[in-house]
């Protein structure tokens, strides 16, 4: 090779590197923290429901079949985005949506919730926010799909979409079915 | 008046640091210490360019809160990462560990600086043998330069 195209070729090693660059956080969110409870049992917990806060709800109850918690407050500027989507959509999941009501005082939560509706099957709380921290929670909303045995099948981070239930969550969910039967 | 206003500033400026940090019951000097540089290696989930000591955001005030709960409890300063990084994953730390996914990341640069090593040696050695054997040459070597770039 001619010398004189050393140069060159370097710079666009150096060009296709920051292509790659761009093309890369393009397509992955870079501020993404990825879970490392995939495939590991999620944490033990039990929480005093929002509607009773005598009674509570935890891992133990849920434990034996797969259900969906959705991490979501009123405080959550971006919930208020994917709530009509659960709404609408919920029932059709086919699986137990709880719903985890993060670092949020109960009388907001039940009015933001009496207001734009309810599409959860049981709401816990989790005022001080420690079993949020025990999932890795980052932020509100987050999806966390849960395995019959409590094994943490899938996170999602951001509001969910219809696109992101048919693309993601409903394969799974119809996997974790059939593995149940 | 100017004193006054001054006043004012000083108090305004106070007012503002003391709202980003929570207080901790620390024991001594020491404790605190080991507390700020321990937070300084943490991320801060929410804010990710600002590390969990500087953050002002509630996860991080319940980490920090957690993190000196635990050095209470006697944990040491890796057990406290290593249970941050269970549930957040290496991204909570600011110095991420070395094994075979990170290997490009922590000798990435000098793979590039080794090759250009070998670039630098390849050129000079080309250059000494093209000066040897052109060492009868009539015209000034330093002419030569601007050829081979």
């Amino acid at each position: 090779m001619n010398a004189r195209l050393l140069p060159l070729a370097g710079f666009l090693l150096v060009l296709a590197l920051l292509g790659f660059g761009i093309w890369w956080s393009g397509t992955h969110d870079l501020r993404e923290v990825p879970s490392p409870l995939i495939g590991k049992p999620a944490p033990t917990f039990s929480l005093p429901l929002l509607d009773d806060p005598s009674k509570s709800l935890g891992s133990k109850e849920l434990a034996g079949k797969p259900y969906l918690l959705n991490v979501f407050a009123s405080w959550c500027v971006a919930c208020r985005d994917e709530h009509p989507i659960l709404m609408r959509e919920g029932k059709r999941l086919g699986i137990r949506l709880v719903g985890f009501n993060y670092k949020d005082p109960a009388d907001d939560a039940r009015r933001w919730l009496a207001q734009y509706g309810d599409p959860y099957d049981d709401i816990v709380a989790d005022l001080p926010g420690d079993v949020a921290i025990d999932f890795g929670v980052t932020g509100a909303p987050e999806t966390f799909l849960v395995d019959a045995d409590g094994i943490v099948r899938y996170k999602y981070i951001s509001p969910i979409t219809p696109q992101v239930i048919a693309t993601e969550l409903l394969p799974r969910i119809a996997k974790l079915q059939q593995g149940a039967k | 008046m100017r004193r006054v206003l001054l006043a004012l500033a000083f108090a305004l400026v106070a007012a503002s640091v003391g709202a980003a940090v929570d207080p901790l019951p620390f024991k001594d000097r020491a404790e605190e210490v080991r507390f700020q540089n321990l937070t300084k290696q943490l991320r801060c989930l929410v804010c990710q360019n600002e590390s969990l000591n500087d953050s002002s955001a509630p996860l991080a005030a319940d980490l920090r809160r957690d993190v000196f709960e635990q050095m209470r409890a006697g944990k040491s300063d890796a057990e406290i990462k290593q249970w941050l990084t269970a549930r957040y994953s290496d991204f909570v730390l600011y110095d991420p560990p070395l094994r075979g996914g990170t290997f490009l990341l922590w000798f990435g640069p000098l793979l590039v600086l080794g090759a250009g090593a070998v670039v630098v040696a390849l050129n000079v050695r080309r250059r000494a043998r093209n000066a040897a054997t052109a060492q009868p040459a009539t015209r000034p070597a330093s002419t030569d330069v601007e050829e081979d770039w």
